[in-house]
Protein backbone atom coordinates (compact mmCIF):
# COMPACT_ATOMS: atom_id res chain seq x y z
CA UNK A 1 0.00 0.00 0.00
CA UNK A 2 1.29 3.45 -0.83
CA UNK A 3 1.87 5.85 2.01
CA UNK A 4 2.71 9.53 1.87
CA UNK A 5 5.99 10.51 3.51
CA UNK A 6 7.86 13.78 3.83
CA UNK A 7 11.62 13.96 3.68
CA UNK A 8 14.14 16.68 3.11
CA UNK A 9 16.20 15.24 0.28
CA UNK A 10 19.44 17.07 -0.46
CA UNK A 11 18.04 20.16 1.21
CA UNK A 12 14.73 20.11 -0.64
CA UNK A 13 11.41 19.38 1.08
CA UNK A 14 9.94 16.39 -0.70
CA UNK A 15 6.53 14.80 -0.41
CA UNK A 16 6.12 11.45 -2.07
CA UNK A 17 4.14 8.25 -2.05
CA UNK A 18 6.14 5.12 -1.22
CA UNK A 19 5.31 1.48 -0.78
CA UNK A 20 5.61 0.37 2.86
CA UNK A 21 7.79 -2.52 1.71
CA UNK A 22 10.26 -0.28 -0.06
CA UNK A 23 13.87 0.32 0.93
CA UNK A 24 15.17 3.87 0.98
CA UNK A 25 17.59 2.73 -1.73
CA UNK A 26 14.72 1.91 -4.11
CA UNK A 27 12.86 5.09 -3.26
CA UNK A 28 15.88 7.29 -3.93
CA UNK A 29 16.80 5.56 -7.18
CA UNK A 30 13.43 4.73 -8.68
CA UNK A 31 11.13 7.47 -7.45
CA UNK A 32 13.57 10.36 -7.17
CA UNK A 33 16.11 9.39 -9.85
CA UNK A 34 19.05 9.75 -7.47
CA UNK A 35 21.15 7.11 -9.16
CA UNK A 36 24.37 8.00 -7.36
CA UNK A 37 22.99 5.64 -4.73
CA UNK A 38 24.16 2.24 -5.94
CA UNK A 39 22.51 -1.11 -5.40
CA UNK A 40 25.20 -3.63 -4.50
CA UNK A 41 24.81 -6.50 -2.06
CA UNK A 42 21.39 -5.47 -0.70
CA UNK A 43 22.28 -6.90 2.72
CA UNK A 44 24.25 -4.05 4.25
CA UNK A 45 27.71 -5.41 3.61
CA UNK A 46 29.16 -3.51 0.63
CA UNK A 47 28.31 0.10 1.48
CA UNK A 48 27.56 1.09 -2.14
CA UNK A 49 24.12 2.38 -1.12
CA UNK A 50 25.39 4.55 1.75
CA UNK A 51 23.50 7.81 2.26
CA UNK A 52 23.22 10.18 5.19
CA UNK A 53 20.02 10.19 7.24
CA UNK A 54 20.00 13.11 9.68
CA UNK A 55 23.74 13.32 9.10
CA UNK A 56 24.51 9.67 9.90
CA UNK A 57 25.81 7.27 7.26
CA UNK A 58 23.51 4.29 6.83
CA UNK A 59 23.07 1.47 4.31
CA UNK A 60 19.93 2.55 2.45
CA UNK A 61 19.35 -1.02 1.17
CA UNK A 62 18.33 -2.15 4.67
CA UNK A 63 16.55 1.01 5.71
CA UNK A 64 12.80 1.21 5.17
CA UNK A 65 11.63 4.38 3.42
CA UNK A 66 8.87 4.65 6.00
CA UNK A 67 11.54 5.32 8.62
CA UNK A 68 12.81 8.35 6.67
CA UNK A 69 9.49 10.15 7.16
CA UNK A 70 10.27 13.52 8.70
CA UNK A 71 14.02 13.09 8.30
CA UNK A 72 16.73 14.66 6.22
CA UNK A 73 18.43 12.52 3.57
CA UNK A 74 21.59 13.38 1.68
CA UNK A 75 23.11 11.73 -1.38
CA UNK A 76 26.07 12.62 -3.58
CA UNK A 77 23.73 14.71 -5.78
CA UNK A 78 23.34 17.03 -2.80
CA UNK A 79 27.05 17.88 -2.75
CA UNK A 80 26.86 19.72 -6.06
CA UNK A 81 27.69 23.42 -5.84
CA UNK A 82 25.37 26.15 -7.21
CA UNK A 83 27.05 26.04 -10.63
CA UNK A 84 27.38 22.29 -10.69
CA UNK A 85 30.94 22.28 -9.33
CA UNK A 86 32.30 19.34 -7.39
CA UNK A 87 32.73 19.44 -3.63
CA UNK A 88 36.23 19.41 -2.10
CA UNK A 89 35.65 15.78 -1.09
CA UNK A 90 34.90 14.75 -4.65
CA UNK A 91 37.90 16.73 -5.90
CA UNK A 92 40.15 14.95 -3.39
CA UNK A 93 38.96 11.60 -4.77
CA UNK A 94 39.80 12.71 -8.32
CA UNK A 95 43.15 14.22 -7.42
CA UNK A 96 44.24 11.10 -5.55
CA UNK A 97 42.96 8.80 -8.34
CA UNK A 98 40.75 7.10 -5.76
CA UNK A 99 38.17 6.18 -8.40
CA UNK A 100 38.43 3.29 -10.82
CA UNK A 101 35.15 1.68 -11.84
CA UNK A 102 33.31 4.14 -9.60
CA UNK A 103 30.68 1.82 -8.17
CA UNK A 104 31.81 2.15 -4.56
CA UNK A 105 32.66 5.84 -4.90
CA UNK A 106 29.33 7.53 -4.07
CA UNK A 107 28.99 5.49 -0.88
CA UNK A 108 32.55 6.26 0.17
CA UNK A 109 32.02 9.95 -0.58
CA UNK A 110 29.01 9.99 1.75
CA UNK A 111 31.01 8.30 4.49
CA UNK A 112 33.70 10.94 3.87
CA UNK A 113 31.07 13.64 4.36
CA UNK A 114 30.18 12.11 7.73
CA UNK A 115 33.85 11.82 8.74
CA UNK A 116 34.76 15.33 7.63
CA UNK A 117 31.68 16.67 9.41
CA UNK A 118 33.17 15.73 12.78
CA UNK A 119 36.01 18.19 12.15
CA UNK A 120 38.37 15.78 13.90
CA UNK A 121 41.77 14.63 12.73
CA UNK A 122 42.13 10.90 12.12
CA UNK A 123 45.14 8.68 11.63
CA UNK A 124 45.32 6.38 8.63
CA UNK A 125 44.51 3.45 10.90
CA UNK A 126 41.43 5.21 12.23
CA UNK A 127 40.35 6.04 8.69
CA UNK A 128 40.71 2.38 7.73
CA UNK A 129 38.25 1.49 10.45
CA UNK A 130 35.89 4.28 9.42
CA UNK A 131 35.70 3.07 5.81
CA UNK A 132 35.42 -0.60 6.80
CA UNK A 133 31.75 -0.62 5.79
CA UNK A 134 32.66 -0.23 2.10
CA UNK A 135 33.92 -2.77 -0.37
CA UNK A 136 36.05 -1.63 -3.30
CA UNK A 137 37.12 -4.31 -5.77
CA UNK A 138 39.39 -2.10 -7.89
CA UNK A 139 41.64 0.23 -5.98
CA UNK A 140 43.05 -1.79 -3.11
CA UNK A 141 41.92 1.13 -0.92
CA UNK A 142 45.29 2.90 -0.88
CA UNK A 143 44.23 5.85 -3.01
CA UNK A 144 40.88 6.01 -1.23
CA UNK A 145 42.74 6.37 2.06
CA UNK A 146 45.01 8.98 0.46
CA UNK A 147 41.93 10.95 -0.56
CA UNK A 148 40.42 10.55 2.89
CA UNK A 149 43.63 11.72 4.57
CA UNK A 150 43.85 14.68 2.22
CA UNK A 151 40.30 15.88 2.82
CA UNK A 152 40.45 15.31 6.57
CA UNK A 153 43.69 17.28 6.69
CA UNK A 154 42.31 20.11 4.54
CA UNK A 155 39.16 20.39 6.63
CA UNK A 156 41.07 20.30 9.88
CA UNK A 157 43.30 23.14 8.70
CA UNK A 158 40.27 25.30 7.97
CA UNK A 159 37.87 24.34 10.74
CA UNK A 160 39.79 22.55 13.49
CA UNK A 161 37.52 20.84 16.00
CA UNK A 162 34.82 23.43 15.39
CA UNK A 163 33.44 21.91 12.18
CA UNK B 1 10.75 -4.51 -2.14
CA UNK B 2 10.82 -6.61 1.02
CA UNK B 3 8.47 -9.54 1.19
CA UNK B 4 6.30 -8.30 4.03
CA UNK B 5 2.55 -8.41 4.36
CA UNK B 6 2.16 -5.30 6.44
CA UNK B 7 4.14 -2.64 8.22
CA UNK B 8 3.15 -0.75 11.32
CA UNK B 9 5.18 2.05 12.89
CA UNK B 10 4.36 2.01 16.60
CA UNK B 11 3.80 5.37 18.26
CA UNK B 12 4.90 4.20 21.68
CA UNK B 13 6.02 1.07 23.50
CA UNK B 14 2.43 0.39 24.63
CA UNK B 15 1.26 0.78 21.05
CA UNK B 16 3.88 -1.75 19.90
CA UNK B 17 2.82 -4.22 22.63
CA UNK B 18 -0.79 -3.87 21.52
CA UNK B 19 0.09 -4.36 17.84
CA UNK B 20 2.17 -7.45 18.66
CA UNK B 21 -0.54 -9.00 20.81
CA UNK B 22 -3.08 -8.56 18.01
CA UNK B 23 -0.98 -10.51 15.50
CA UNK B 24 0.84 -13.58 16.71
CA UNK B 25 2.89 -13.73 13.52
CA UNK B 26 4.11 -10.14 13.69
CA UNK B 27 7.83 -9.49 13.98
CA UNK B 28 9.29 -6.68 16.01
CA UNK B 29 11.77 -4.55 14.08
CA UNK B 30 14.04 -1.86 15.46
CA UNK B 31 17.33 -1.14 13.66
CA UNK B 32 16.47 -3.64 10.94
CA UNK B 33 20.01 -4.85 10.37
CA UNK B 34 19.05 -8.45 11.14
CA UNK B 35 15.31 -8.59 10.42
CA UNK B 36 15.57 -7.05 6.94
CA UNK B 37 18.48 -9.28 6.01
CA UNK B 38 16.51 -12.37 7.00
CA UNK B 39 13.65 -11.08 4.87
CA UNK B 40 15.99 -10.47 1.95
CA UNK B 41 17.13 -14.08 2.24
CA UNK B 42 13.53 -15.22 2.01
CA UNK B 43 13.23 -16.19 5.65
CA UNK B 44 10.16 -14.88 7.48
CA UNK B 45 8.61 -14.12 4.07
CA UNK B 46 5.16 -12.60 4.31
CA UNK B 47 5.66 -11.43 7.88
CA UNK B 48 3.97 -8.40 9.37
CA UNK B 49 6.38 -5.92 10.86
CA UNK B 50 5.78 -3.88 13.97
CA UNK B 51 8.42 -1.18 14.03
CA UNK B 52 9.81 0.57 17.10
CA UNK B 53 12.43 2.35 15.00
CA UNK B 54 11.30 5.90 15.69
CA UNK B 55 10.34 5.70 19.37
CA UNK B 56 12.71 8.28 20.83
CA UNK B 57 12.26 7.24 24.50
CA UNK B 58 13.89 3.91 23.62
CA UNK B 59 17.08 5.66 22.51
CA UNK B 60 17.80 7.35 25.82
CA UNK B 61 20.96 6.67 27.80
CA UNK B 62 20.89 8.11 31.31
CA UNK B 63 22.00 7.74 34.90
CA UNK B 64 19.39 7.71 37.68
CA UNK B 65 19.77 9.19 41.16
CA UNK B 66 21.34 5.95 42.52
CA UNK B 67 23.98 5.87 39.82
CA UNK B 68 22.21 3.07 37.95
CA UNK B 69 22.83 3.42 34.23
CA UNK B 70 19.83 2.94 31.96
CA UNK B 71 20.57 2.20 28.33
CA UNK B 72 17.59 2.39 26.04
CA UNK B 73 17.15 -0.72 23.91
CA UNK B 74 16.80 1.46 20.83
CA UNK B 75 20.21 3.10 21.30
CA UNK B 76 22.38 2.32 18.30
CA UNK B 77 25.88 0.89 18.68
CA UNK B 78 27.38 4.25 17.72
CA UNK B 79 25.06 6.08 20.15
CA UNK B 80 26.48 3.88 22.90
CA UNK B 81 30.13 4.22 21.85
CA UNK B 82 29.90 8.01 21.63
CA UNK B 83 27.77 8.59 24.72
CA UNK B 84 29.56 10.57 27.48
CA UNK B 85 27.88 8.59 30.31
CA UNK B 86 29.01 5.33 28.72
CA UNK B 87 32.52 6.67 28.11
CA UNK B 88 32.88 7.84 31.68
CA UNK B 89 31.48 4.80 33.50
CA UNK B 90 31.29 1.73 31.28
CA UNK B 91 33.63 2.47 28.41
CA UNK B 92 34.18 -1.23 27.69
CA UNK B 93 30.55 -1.53 26.57
CA UNK B 94 31.17 1.25 24.05
CA UNK B 95 34.30 -0.55 22.87
CA UNK B 96 32.41 -3.81 22.44
CA UNK B 97 29.63 -2.02 20.55
CA UNK B 98 32.29 -0.48 18.33
CA UNK B 99 33.33 -3.93 17.03
CA UNK B 100 29.93 -4.76 15.51
CA UNK B 101 29.72 -4.86 11.68
CA UNK B 102 30.93 -1.63 10.09
CA UNK B 103 30.27 2.06 10.70
CA UNK B 104 26.95 2.18 8.84
CA UNK B 105 25.66 -0.92 10.62
CA UNK B 106 26.70 0.61 13.94
CA UNK B 107 24.65 3.71 13.09
CA UNK B 108 21.59 1.51 12.47
CA UNK B 109 21.72 -1.59 14.65
CA UNK B 110 20.55 -1.36 18.26
CA UNK B 111 21.70 -2.95 21.50
CA UNK B 112 18.16 -4.22 22.08
CA UNK B 113 18.25 -6.14 18.82
CA UNK B 114 21.73 -7.43 19.57
CA UNK B 115 20.49 -8.98 22.82
CA UNK B 116 16.97 -10.02 21.78
CA UNK B 117 18.27 -12.01 18.80
CA UNK B 118 19.61 -14.38 21.41
CA UNK B 119 22.89 -14.91 19.56
CA UNK B 120 25.85 -16.00 21.66
CA UNK B 121 28.09 -14.06 19.25
CA UNK B 122 26.45 -10.69 19.99
CA UNK B 123 29.32 -8.35 20.81
CA UNK B 124 27.50 -6.42 23.53
CA UNK B 125 26.09 -9.55 25.21
CA UNK B 126 29.17 -10.85 27.00
CA UNK B 127 29.89 -7.36 28.32
CA UNK B 128 26.33 -6.97 29.62
CA UNK B 129 26.74 -10.37 31.33
CA UNK B 130 29.89 -9.11 33.01
CA UNK B 131 27.90 -6.13 34.31
CA UNK B 132 25.10 -8.35 35.65
CA UNK B 133 22.82 -6.10 33.61
CA UNK B 134 19.05 -6.27 33.94
CA UNK B 135 16.82 -6.54 30.89
CA UNK B 136 13.62 -4.49 31.09
CA UNK B 137 10.72 -5.99 29.15
CA UNK B 138 7.39 -4.26 28.65
CA UNK B 139 4.30 -6.37 27.99
CA UNK B 140 0.52 -6.32 28.33
CA UNK B 141 0.73 -6.55 32.11
CA UNK B 142 3.36 -3.87 32.51
CA UNK B 143 7.11 -4.06 32.86
CA UNK B 144 9.23 -6.89 34.24
CA UNK B 145 12.94 -7.07 34.86
CA UNK B 146 15.16 -10.08 34.27
CA UNK B 147 18.90 -10.48 34.82
CA UNK B 148 20.57 -10.75 31.41
CA UNK B 149 22.19 -13.96 32.68
CA UNK B 150 18.71 -15.52 32.83
CA UNK B 151 17.48 -13.94 29.61
CA UNK B 152 18.87 -16.54 27.21
CA UNK B 153 17.21 -19.94 26.92
CA UNK B 154 19.34 -21.33 24.09
CA UNK B 155 20.81 -20.35 20.74
CA UNK B 156 18.53 -17.69 19.24
CA UNK B 157 15.99 -18.10 22.04
CA UNK B 158 15.24 -15.79 24.93
CA UNK B 159 12.56 -15.48 27.60
CA UNK B 160 11.06 -12.47 25.79
CA UNK B 161 7.46 -13.26 24.96
CA UNK B 162 6.06 -12.52 21.53
CA UNK B 163 4.16 -9.46 22.71
CA UNK B 164 6.90 -8.03 24.89
CA UNK B 165 9.17 -5.16 23.91
CA UNK B 166 12.63 -4.88 25.39
CA UNK B 167 12.88 -1.27 26.48
CA UNK B 168 16.16 -0.92 28.34
CA UNK B 169 19.16 -2.43 30.12
CA UNK B 170 20.09 -1.39 33.62
CA UNK B 171 23.54 -1.51 35.15
CA UNK B 172 23.89 -0.85 38.87
CA UNK B 173 26.64 1.36 40.21
CA UNK B 174 28.25 -1.42 42.28
CA UNK B 175 28.69 -3.39 39.08
CA UNK B 176 30.79 -0.73 37.34
CA UNK B 177 32.25 1.62 39.91
CA UNK B 178 36.04 1.32 40.09
CA UNK B 179 36.20 -1.28 37.31
CA UNK B 180 38.20 -1.06 34.09
CA UNK B 181 37.50 -3.46 31.29
CA UNK B 182 38.75 -4.75 27.99
CA UNK B 183 36.87 -6.58 25.23
CA UNK B 184 38.57 -8.65 22.55
CA UNK B 185 36.68 -9.82 19.51
CA UNK B 186 38.34 -12.55 17.50
CA UNK B 187 37.28 -12.90 13.90
CA UNK B 188 38.88 -13.75 10.60
CA UNK B 189 38.79 -10.11 9.60
CA UNK B 190 38.68 -7.02 11.74
CA UNK B 191 35.47 -5.51 10.35
CA UNK B 192 32.11 -6.70 9.01
CA UNK B 193 32.58 -9.89 10.96
CA UNK B 194 30.72 -12.02 13.43
CA UNK B 195 32.80 -12.96 16.44
CA UNK B 196 34.48 -16.37 16.35
CA UNK B 197 34.96 -15.66 20.01
CA UNK B 198 34.40 -12.63 22.22
CA UNK B 199 36.09 -12.16 25.59
CA UNK B 200 35.61 -9.45 28.17
CA UNK B 201 37.57 -8.97 31.38
CA UNK B 202 36.82 -6.21 33.87
CA UNK B 203 38.94 -5.67 36.95
CA UNK B 204 38.77 -3.57 40.06
CA UNK B 205 42.14 -3.17 41.70
CA UNK B 206 42.78 -2.66 45.40
CA UNK B 207 43.37 0.92 46.61
CA UNK B 208 47.15 0.50 46.29
CA UNK B 209 46.64 -0.88 42.76
CA UNK B 210 48.63 -4.01 43.55
CA UNK B 211 45.94 -6.66 43.89
CA UNK B 212 42.89 -7.78 41.99
CA UNK B 213 40.08 -6.86 44.35
CA UNK B 214 37.26 -7.91 42.04
CA UNK B 215 37.08 -9.28 38.52
CA UNK B 216 34.55 -10.28 35.88
CA UNK B 217 35.16 -12.64 32.99
CA UNK B 218 32.59 -13.39 30.29
CA UNK B 219 32.61 -14.86 26.80
CA UNK B 220 30.55 -14.92 23.67
CA UNK B 221 30.52 -18.04 21.44
CA UNK B 222 32.05 -20.12 24.24
CA UNK B 223 28.73 -21.92 24.56
CA UNK B 224 25.16 -21.82 23.22
CA UNK B 225 24.59 -18.57 25.13
CA UNK B 226 27.04 -15.99 26.45
CA UNK B 227 28.73 -17.26 29.60
CA UNK B 228 30.22 -15.73 32.70
CA UNK B 229 33.04 -17.65 34.39
CA UNK B 230 32.47 -17.17 38.11
CA UNK B 231 34.90 -19.87 39.26
CA UNK B 232 37.69 -18.30 37.23
CA UNK B 233 36.83 -14.94 38.74
CA UNK B 234 37.03 -16.39 42.26
CA UNK B 235 40.31 -18.12 41.44
CA UNK B 236 42.19 -14.88 40.86
CA UNK B 237 40.46 -12.59 43.35
CA UNK B 238 42.95 -11.14 45.81
CA UNK B 239 45.96 -12.11 43.71
CA UNK B 240 48.86 -9.80 43.03
CA UNK B 241 48.99 -8.21 39.56
CA UNK B 242 52.73 -8.79 39.47
CA UNK B 243 52.17 -12.55 39.85
CA UNK B 244 52.31 -14.12 36.39
CA UNK B 245 50.23 -17.10 37.55
CA UNK B 246 47.08 -14.89 37.45
CA UNK B 247 46.88 -15.56 33.73
CA UNK B 248 47.05 -19.35 33.96
CA UNK B 249 44.70 -19.44 36.95
CA UNK B 250 42.12 -17.38 35.11
CA UNK B 251 42.36 -19.11 31.76
CA UNK B 252 42.65 -22.67 33.07
CA UNK B 253 39.69 -22.28 35.40
CA UNK B 254 37.70 -20.62 32.61
CA UNK B 255 38.26 -23.66 30.41
CA UNK B 256 36.34 -25.77 32.94
CA UNK B 257 33.31 -23.47 32.70
CA UNK B 258 32.85 -23.07 28.96
CA UNK B 259 31.21 -25.27 26.37
CA UNK B 260 32.11 -24.16 22.83
CA UNK B 261 31.21 -26.20 19.77
CA UNK B 262 32.55 -26.64 16.30
CA UNK B 263 30.83 -24.61 13.64
CA UNK B 264 31.76 -23.60 10.13
CA UNK B 265 33.49 -20.55 11.60
CA UNK B 266 35.90 -22.45 13.83
CA UNK B 267 36.43 -25.77 15.57
CA UNK B 268 35.80 -26.40 19.23
CA UNK B 269 39.54 -26.92 19.76
CA UNK B 270 40.38 -23.58 18.23
CA UNK B 271 37.73 -21.86 20.34
CA UNK B 272 39.20 -23.44 23.49
CA UNK B 273 42.59 -22.10 22.44
CA UNK B 274 41.05 -18.65 21.98
CA UNK B 275 39.31 -18.79 25.36
CA UNK B 276 42.60 -19.57 27.04
CA UNK B 277 44.63 -16.99 25.15
CA UNK B 278 42.16 -14.11 24.97
CA UNK B 279 41.25 -14.29 28.67
CA UNK B 280 44.94 -13.76 29.49
CA UNK B 281 45.36 -10.88 27.07
CA UNK B 282 42.11 -9.21 28.10
CA UNK B 283 43.08 -9.50 31.77
CA UNK B 284 46.42 -7.81 31.14
CA UNK B 285 44.82 -5.04 29.09
CA UNK B 286 42.12 -4.47 31.70
CA UNK B 287 44.76 -4.15 34.44
CA UNK B 288 46.77 -1.73 32.30
CA UNK B 289 43.66 0.39 31.72
CA UNK B 290 43.29 0.68 35.49
CA UNK B 291 46.18 3.13 35.43
CA UNK B 292 49.04 0.81 36.33
CA UNK B 293 52.50 1.07 34.83
CA UNK B 294 53.32 -1.67 32.36
CA UNK B 295 56.32 -2.69 34.49
CA UNK B 296 54.06 -3.42 37.48
CA UNK B 297 51.88 -5.94 35.65
CA UNK B 298 53.15 -9.46 35.13
CA UNK B 299 53.94 -10.53 31.57
CA UNK B 300 51.96 -13.41 30.14
CA UNK B 301 54.11 -16.54 30.34
CA UNK B 302 53.92 -19.39 27.90
CA UNK B 303 54.63 -22.96 28.89
CA UNK B 304 57.52 -23.39 26.55
CA UNK B 305 59.96 -20.70 27.59
CA UNK B 306 61.12 -20.06 24.06
CA UNK B 307 57.55 -19.14 23.14
CA UNK B 308 57.17 -15.48 22.68
CA UNK B 309 54.09 -13.55 21.70
CA UNK B 310 54.82 -13.65 18.01
CA UNK B 311 55.05 -17.42 18.12
CA UNK B 312 51.79 -17.62 19.98
CA UNK B 313 50.26 -15.39 17.34
CA UNK B 314 51.66 -17.51 14.56
CA UNK B 315 50.19 -20.60 16.16
CA UNK B 316 46.81 -18.96 16.53
CA UNK B 317 46.92 -18.01 12.89
CA UNK B 318 47.83 -21.43 11.60
CA UNK B 319 45.20 -23.11 13.75
CA UNK B 320 42.72 -20.65 12.40
CA UNK B 321 43.58 -21.55 8.84
CA UNK B 322 43.16 -25.23 9.68
CA UNK B 323 39.85 -24.44 11.28
CA UNK B 324 38.77 -22.54 8.19
CA UNK B 325 39.65 -25.58 6.09
CA UNK B 326 37.70 -27.84 8.38
CA UNK B 327 40.73 -29.87 9.43
CA UNK B 328 39.86 -29.68 13.10
CA UNK B 329 36.19 -30.39 12.71
CA UNK B 330 35.61 -33.36 14.93
CA UNK B 331 31.92 -33.67 14.16
CA UNK B 332 32.61 -34.05 10.45
CA UNK B 333 30.44 -31.10 9.54
CA UNK B 334 32.69 -28.71 7.73
CA UNK B 335 29.83 -27.55 5.55
CA UNK B 336 27.73 -24.47 6.28
CA UNK B 337 24.91 -25.64 8.51
CA UNK B 338 23.49 -22.15 8.03
CA UNK B 339 22.40 -19.28 10.19
CA UNK B 340 24.18 -17.15 12.72
CA UNK B 341 22.91 -19.34 15.53
CA UNK B 342 25.68 -21.69 14.58
CA UNK B 343 28.23 -18.94 15.07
Amino acid sequence: MLKIIHMTVNGKETELAVDERESLLDTLRNRLGLTSVKKGCEVGECGACTVLVNGEAIDSCIYLSMWADGKSVMTVEGLKGPDGELSPIQRAFIEEAAVQCGFCTPGLIMTAVEIVGTGKKYSREELKKLIAGHLCRCTGYENILNAMERIVEETYKVCGEKA
Amino acid sequence: MFDIRSFYEAKSVEDAVRALSEDENALLISGGTDVLIRLREGKDAGASLVSIHNISELKEIREDENGTLIIGAGASFSDITNNPIVKKNINVLGEAADTVGGPQIRNMGTIGGNICNGATSADTASTLWSFNATVVLCGKDGAREIPVTEFYVGPGRTVRKHDEVCTAFKIEKKEYEGFYGHYIKYGKRSAMEIATLGCVVRVKLSADKKKIEDIRLAFGVAGPTPVRCRKAEEAVKGMDISDASIYEKLSETALTEVNPRSSWRASKEFRLQLISELSKRALREAILKSGVLESEVAEIRYKNESDNESKANAELFSRDVYAAEGVYFNDGSAAFPGGENNA
